[in-house]
């Protein structure tokens, strides 16, 4: 997947060039029907996937950068054109610096806390036991289970008066009860905890697949070798599990940037810096959606947007890119054997 | 002949995950212990939800962490026969079934044509779906709510679908042009030989061949219609026409008093995307290890 994203996998470029040669090679009479014909399949095939995606994905991407440079109520046509000053008033906006370090905490944090627990995990889970497939299914429900329920949950159990504060105060721990989710020092670790909880399983099933990618000739020859089970793993598992990694910390990287359902639907009411948890996009829907100002929601989309992808093209280029440089170089000698 | 060679060959590089059912043994205690401790965080919330729904209001209060004592049943039984949760479940269904069987329709199809065909715009085209992972809808959704609007669809489960199966098409291209680019030339050639044509090869080679990334992408996109919220949060306004997450939502603000009822409701809602997903597990996994194999 991680040089997917960046190029076509190779192997599909080969088939594609051998293809391509098989059909120079075939006897046609009439080449051009059968051009005109393979146009046709082109278009009748891949057609209706780029009109949706053309009409519901860029359109309305493009429209956000337009209407983010009016003064606009939402109302006809916007005409109040004002250059520059909605991002100006973004940026010289205090909550919005706030959200904007509240999402790199969240970014920063959700690596940290959930990258080497998921690689841990796996490792320990990746032997082919009894109940395997049961493991996974349950590992993986909370990011089955959509965020409003994940949010409903959290929030009553967080509650000053929910099961979790009582849990301590049986376990004679009530000091460390807390107003989990209103106390706005705690609140952000709070957030943490339960992003946490919610994605750790798509990491480690992640990781498992990119795991069980490893080629089993490898481990046969470090056993062979005599090396120990702790050798094996850093020195075979690790290294092998580098690309899987990264994807995964590419995918969380954007998922932390563009935060919102879990935010909005416990903190909802408070989204305003008062929570101290409000990220990029709940600011938006509340100054943009919910203030009645589009032009302005429009422009914070926009901020969200170029951020995203700046972070996401340099991760590519200074991370990804030795994966994409490893596949291509090195892969198709691998594949051969 | 061919197609049997074939057939053995994508279920052997598959094995190496499902040799479970015949050579599966008991694992080190170590083992078990770490999937029971990585289980219970994860599960314990969801249960604190179901079993919760069991409870009493006052069983709540009183004694927020306990066991239901007694099982009460009420919260439960008045969720099944209210008609508005029947009707919010039903455009859930709505809405996620025909989300899924669309996208992964389109999906497949446009896969088809960049992964085995030649042609000039091939690269920009898988380029263009490509850069759709870098487009999320929180970054559309005031103009997709404006576009919506114009088209006459908010308030519409078509205005919430549209949208979905849109912007659920670039990971499910991604996904599935590995598996599509994966099947070999020379099963094509057979094909052609034979006298299928392209479009037939896709309907009899292709379809059965890509299955597993097929119900993988299927699984995702499904999940994730399922559990939507900012979309029909913006399309949808009237709790007639809410999928189930508005409907939990709108439910626990309006009986916040009666948590039980909530906890009721919400595990309700749960419960199609849960078993829709551990009815496919292993596909999901297997079709994630193609995918990330690239």
């Amino acid at each position: 997947m991680s040089d997917s994203v960046t190029t076509l996998p190779q192997r599909s470029s080969r088939s594609g060039s051998g293809r391509g040669d098989a059909h120079k090679a075939s006897p046609r009479s009439d080449r051009a029907r059968a051009d005109w014909r393979k146009r046709f399949e082109i278009a009748i095939l891949s057609g209706p996937a780029i009109v949706m995606f053309l009409a519901f994905v860029i359109f309305p991407v493009f429209m956000a950068a337009y209407y983010g440079f009016f003064r606009w109520k939402g109302f006809g046509v916007p005409t109040n054109f004002i250059g520059f000053q909605n991002y100006v008033a973004i940026f010289n906006d205090p909550n919005f610096r706030e959200a904007l370090m509240h999402n790199g905490f969240i970014l920063v944090m959700s690596l940290v806390m959930q990258g080497p627990a998921a690689v841990a995990f796996a490792l320990l889970l990746n032997q082919n036991i009894r109940g395997r497939s049961l493991i996974r299914v349950l590992i993986f429900v909370p990011y089955v289970i959509s965020e409003v329920i994940v949010g409903t949950g959290w929030g009553l159990m967080l509650q000053y008066t929910g099961a979790v504060n009582d849990m301590l105060t049986n376990m004679g721990l009530g000091a460390f009860a807390h107003d989990w989710i209103a106390d706005p020092n705690i609140a952000i670790w709070t957030l943490m905890v339960i992003i946490s909880w919610k994605y750790i399983g798509f990491a480690v099933i992640l990781m498992l697949a990119g795991i069980q990618g490893i080629p089993e000739e490898l481990y046969e020859a470090a056993a062979i070798d005599g090396a120990s089970y702790w050798q094996i793993q850093r020195w075979i598992t690790l290294p092998l599990l580098g690309p899987t990694i990264r994807v995964w910390a590419f995918l969380s990287i954007i998922g932390s940037l563009q935060l919102f359902d879990l935010v909005y639907i416990i903190w909802g009411q408070y989204v305003a810096s008062t929570a101290g948890t409000s990220t990029m996009a709940t600011y938006m829907v509340r100054e943009g959606r919910l203030a009645g100002n589009y032009g302005f929601g429009n422009a914070v989309a926009v901020v969200i947007f170029v951020i995203s992808l700046a972070i996401a093209l340099t991760y590519q280029r200074l991370v990804l890119r030795r994966d994409t440089a490893g596949a291509l170089t090195e892969a198709p000698g691998k594949k051969q054997n | 002949m061919s197609q049997v060679a074939l057939t053995g060959r994508a279920t052997t590089s598959r094995r190496r995950s499902t040799t479970s059912k015949s050579g599966a043994s008991w694992g080190s205690p170590t083992t078990y212990l770490v999937a029971t401790v990585l289980i219970s965080i994860c599960m314990a919330p969801v249960l604190y939800i179901i079993i919760g729904g069991f409870r009493s209001n006052s069983q709540i209060t009183v004694n927020p962490s306990g066991w239901p004592d007694p099982w009460v049943l009420t919260n439960y039984t008045s969720v099944l026969t209210s008609s508005l949760f029947w009707q919010q479940f039903g455009n859930s269904m709505i809405s996620a079934v025909s989300t899924t069987v669309a996208a992964v329709a389109l999906a497949l199809m446009a896969s088809f044509v960049i992964a085995r065909y030649s042609f000039a715009g091939r690269n920009a085209m898988y380029a263009l779906f490509a850069a759709g992972l870098m487009f999320p809808m929180t970054v559309a959704i005031t103009p997709l709510y404006l576009l919506v609007k114009n088209l006459g669809l908010t308030n519409n489960l078509l205005g919430v679908i549209l949208p979905q199966i849109a912007f659920a098409l670039p990971t499910t291209v991604i996904i599935l042009v590995p598996f599509l680019a994966a099947i070999p030339k020379e099963l094509e050639e057979a094909a052609s030989i034979d006298g299928a044509s392209r479009l037939g090869f896709f309907f009899r080679m292709v379809l059965p061949l890509s299955l597993p990334g097929v119900i993988t992408t299927g699984i995702l996109v499904f999940i994730g219609a399922w559990n939507g919220y900012l979309l029909p949060l913006f399309i949808l306004n009237d709790s007639k026409q809410y999928t189930l997450p508005l409907g939990v939502q709108s439910f626990s603000s309006e009986h916040s008093v009666d948590t039980a009822a909530v906890l009721a409701f919400t595990s309700l809602s749960m419960i199609p995307a849960l078993v829709f997903f551990s009815i496919f597990e292993r596909r999901i996994v297997g079709g994630l290890t193609g995918a990330v194999k690239g």
